[in-house]
């Protein structure tokens, strides 16, 4: 353990000063940065919204859709209980907030109402005695009327607002932008405030996009150039560009839903070069990707993303696997944007920005700097403990806290890791950490000492009993990390990466560094006696 | 040479003898904080209740760190102020207040009242609600992330050392953290993202302090092959008891500025953890050593209590 071969000291500097190298960007003016190259430059921590403050957007959840998309099941269901009922009707008509039904045969009407009534979901909760209905249905003649109520109304805007804010919430995070807030604001807006993106764009594109993909079939029948679709189907333009057509002729019909979706990926295709997205159902998918397929080959398959056709490729073969590919005019970012979109799911309906600022941090001015000044205090009130303690060692195990800090702060500018005040915390805890593997060694040579062994053998024992003990110990934590990241979200998943990259730099600054320089001191000074 | 030391060497502390003494008041300052957790509930902040957002337009540019003293002093709990947009926008975000809405609209009028009063000429732009940031979903995902994080440090303790360490080591986890949570309802601190991120701290110092002095059992196990396994851990325990209070020292030393003068934030972080410290601590001693000890005898120990213990060679 008191060996240090020559390249391993060269290596052990060199770590050293590279992760200074790499965090000193942290602390340079604004004027010095501007002069380095921006690779450099940009190599700092983020901080969170806490902290320094970002944008802010404010988005609009278009209740409209919701509502219209929820009568348009509400018609879809009234045809089918009527066919089920045997009632025979002249015509269904939409309204703002439900529909009317215009009965053949006034005699049909006890019969009609019963089944509309099918219809009826409950809403309210359980807890309410099985809560009410969510539709009235009344009979005028043979006119009936199906009205969605108020409290159904209001069900449905909560759902999917706190649907879309899940899926907000997952983009986001498939970005790479670390600990946004994102909230219900008012009745039917979500808040979402981003630490430090100077440039919302891509964030703003991405929230914008409904992301609906569905895969339906070609009306090969029809013409698309006539402007007119026979019914059941309707005219799509195409986002292929010069390559296909401007627009096709689809079916309504679904075939196989977005939502069935397990992953996205986007790559290049080995053979053309070009960016496409990789996807690949779950199994409900998958079986129902391989029955159409099976059905239809040598016919054109669309791929409908937003009421847009992406493309339209002839079917060559049933595809079993539950996998595909989806080429389509992509640049890598549109690939990469639409595989995010697609792993994190559609909207249940589109968002509007209606608002955009950048605010300030959380955190007054004042409160951030009394935090900066505690935190540097008492790292001065260890070192005054460690150096009272243990002398050299003491002074030594404080020198390698200090490396600590900045390869942590290298390491989290190369992440580009977004520094929140809980993850200052997360520091904290590996700097303690960090301490107490010094604070074992030391008292464990003293335990050495004392049973009488020399110099030495005091260091060597002391540093390999200890070192099973700091393994243990660290190991403990680092998995309990591990999970946290894999299976938490959002705030923990940072923290868990912080202290899981702190407990690694404490085992080399505190076991082979602070080994590194008591040895270096022992063949120096060839001391009698250890100062522990 | 000059050399602090806090604790004696060679001290030869009974402590085992409050084993009894250790569990039970451990268990009911538990239970109570379980029952604390349920009523009267923990005081949640913004993060998980939601609240209330108002925007202002001050005449000149906003003077944050008065406003935050003046909006503070309401007490309405935590404020917070964010510029917004331009320096004379502020976005003020108050939690959400006792009782229903009546009691929200109150409250924003008590703001508004205030804002009015303290600088003239302050518009109040907007009034709203906002939801909670962390959604159900997240609470869930973070709940399970630690409950299987326990369990693997479970096996882990468990594959390095014996069952009645993984076992000892989870369950004095699982009390410590109890009895955070009860102070956390019985002082009425706000419990927000920050409160999450001081029990995950204290759950990482809690279980390090643990294996450290678990890791002497085991060693000494291995050392005094014939020394009954009462005494064992009590010497085990003396022998690390130097690293113990040198550890929780250095911790409290680097926490204890955060409590004094850490700033609104980080000030309910650094008390917090100054109890955690503690608790941690001493329920390595008292609670971790006493479960090891009754799951362990007769197993960990086969033929014990044998008199007269007698260390064996070193190896």
């Amino acid at each position: 353990m008191l060996y240090f071969s020559r390249w391993k000291i060269y290596m052990i500097v060199a770590t050293c000063v590279a992760g200074f190298i790499v965090m000193l960007p942290n602390f340079l003016g604004r004027e010095t940065l501007a002069s380095l190259p921006g690779w450099y430059a940009n190599s700092r921590v983020a901080l969170g919204l806490d902290l320094r403050g970002g944008s802010h957007l404010l988005l609009e959840v278009d209740m409209a859709t919701v509502i219209r998309d929820r009568v348009e099941g509400l018609v879809d269901g009234a045809r089918q209980q009527l066919r089920t009922a045997n009632v025979g009707y002249t015509a269904i008509t939409a309204g703002d907030r439900g529909l009317t039904v215009q009965l053949r045969d006034t005699a049909q009407t006890d019969d009609a109402v019963k089944a509309l009534r099918g219809l009826a979901n409950p809403v309210g909760g359980v807890a309410m005695g099985g809560g009410q209905s969510d539709i009235t249905v009344s009979a005028n003649g043979n006119t009936l009327t199906v009205t969605l109520s108020e409290v159904a109304l209001r069900d449905r805007a909560t759902q999917a607002i706190e649907q879309s804010i899940e899926i907000v919430r997952r983009r986001i995070d498939e970005t790479g932008v670390n600990e946004p807030t994102i909230a219900r604001q008012g009745a039917d807006r979500i808040l979402v405030q981003l630490p430090g993106v100077e440039d919302p764009d891509r964030v703003k594109r991405l929230l914008g996009t409904t992301a609906k993909m569905t895969f339906r079939l070609v009306d090969t029948n029809a013409d698309p150039s006539t402007g007119r679709a026979p019914p059941g189907s309707e005219i799509l333009p195409s986002t292929e560009g010069g390559r296909g057509q401007t627009a096709y002729v689809i079916r309504k019909k679904v075939e196989v839903d977005g939502a069935t979706l397990k992953n996205a990926t986007a790559s290049t295709n080995s053979q053309s070069g070009e960016w496409v997205v990789n996807f690949e159902f779950n199994s409900a998918g998958a079986n129902r990707f391989a029955e159409i397929t099976k059905v239809n080959v040598g016919r054109p398959f669309a791929i409908v993303l937003d009421n847009k056709v992406i493309s339209a490729p002839v079917i060559r073969e049933p595809i079993t696997g539950g996998r595909g590919q989806i080429s389509g005019n992509f640049s890598a970012a549109t690939a990469n944007d639409l595989a995010v979109l697609l792993r994190a799911g559609a909207l249940p309906a589109p968002l509007k920005v209606i608002e955009e600022r950048t605010v300030g941090p959380d955190l007054g001015a004042d409160s951030i700097r009394a935090g900066l000044t505690a935190v540097a205090v008492g790292f001065a009130l260890v070192c005054v403990y460690m150096i009272a303690s243990y002398g050299l060692f003491g002074a030594f195990a404080c020198f390698a806290l200090l490396i600590n800090i900045v390869l942590t702060l290298a390491t989290l500018s190369m992440l580009q890791a977004t520094l929140t005040l809980p993850g200052i915390a997360g520091v904290l805890l590996t700097l303690g950490l960090a301490v107490d593997a010094n604070i074992l060694i030391n008292e464990r040579i003293r335990e050495e000492t004392k049973k009488g062994r020399g110099v030495y053998a005091s260091m060597e024992a002391g540093f390999s009993r200890a070192y099973s003990t700091i393994v243990d110990s660290n190991l403990t934590t680092a998995i309990k990390m591990a999970l946290l990241f894999i299976f938490g979200t959002g705030t923990i998943k940072g923290f868990a990466v912080t202290i899981t990259l702190g407990i690694l730099i404490s085992m080399f600054t505190a076991t082979v560094l602070v080994r590194l320089m008591m040895v270096t001191w022992l063949r120096q000074t060839r001391p009698a006696a250890l100062p522990v | 040479m000059f050399r602090l030391r806090l604790v004696p060497d060679n001290t030869k502390i009974p402590f085992m003898n409050g084993r009894f003494a250790g569990l039970i008041m451990s268990a009911f300052l538990s239970i109570a904080s379980i029952i604390l957790f349920f009523h009267p509930g923990l005081n949640y902040g913004i993060d998980f209740r939601g609240g209330i957002v108002i925007e202002a337009r001050t005449p000149q540019a906003t003077d944050f760190a008065s406003l935050r003293h003046t909006l503070t002093g309401l007490g309405m709990g935590q404020v917070a102020l964010q510029e917004f947009g331009s320096n004379q926008d502020v976005l003020i975000r108050l939690e959400r207040q006792p009782g229903d809405d009546a009691a929200q609209q109150a409250a924003a009028d008590k703001v508004r009242a205030t804002l009015a009063a303290a600088i003239p000429g302050t518009q109040v732009r907007r009034v709203e609600a906002v939801g909670a940031s962390v959604s159900g979903e997240l609470f869930t995902n973070g709940m399970l992330a630690l409950g299987l994080a326990m369990v693997a440090m479970l096996f882990y303790i468990w594959f390095r050392f014996e069952w009645q360490f993984g076992l000892g080591a989870v369950v004095t986890l699982l009390l410590d953290i109890t009895k955070i949570v009860g102070f956390y309802a019985i002082t009425g601190l706000q419990f927000n993202l920050v409160a999450v991120a001081a029990i995950l701290t204290i759950m990482g110092y809690s279980i390090n302090d643990k294996v450290v002095v678990y890791d002497r059992m085991r060693e000494n196990l291995r050392v005094y092959k014939k020394m009954p396994l009462r005494d064992l851990i009590d010497l085990s325990i003396n022998e690390t008891l130097n690293r113990t209070v040198g550890t929780s020292m250095c911790t409290f030393l680097s926490v204890i500025p955060l409590a004094l003068f850490g700033g609104e934030a980080l000030q309910d972080f650094g008390i917090v953890l100054l109890l955690g410290v503690f608790i941690a601590t001493t329920s390595s001693i008292f609670i971790a050593a006493p479960i090891l000890l009754f799951l362990g005898e007769n197993r960990l120990r086969r033929g014990a209590p044998d008199t007269a213990a007698t260390p064996a060679a070193t190896p």
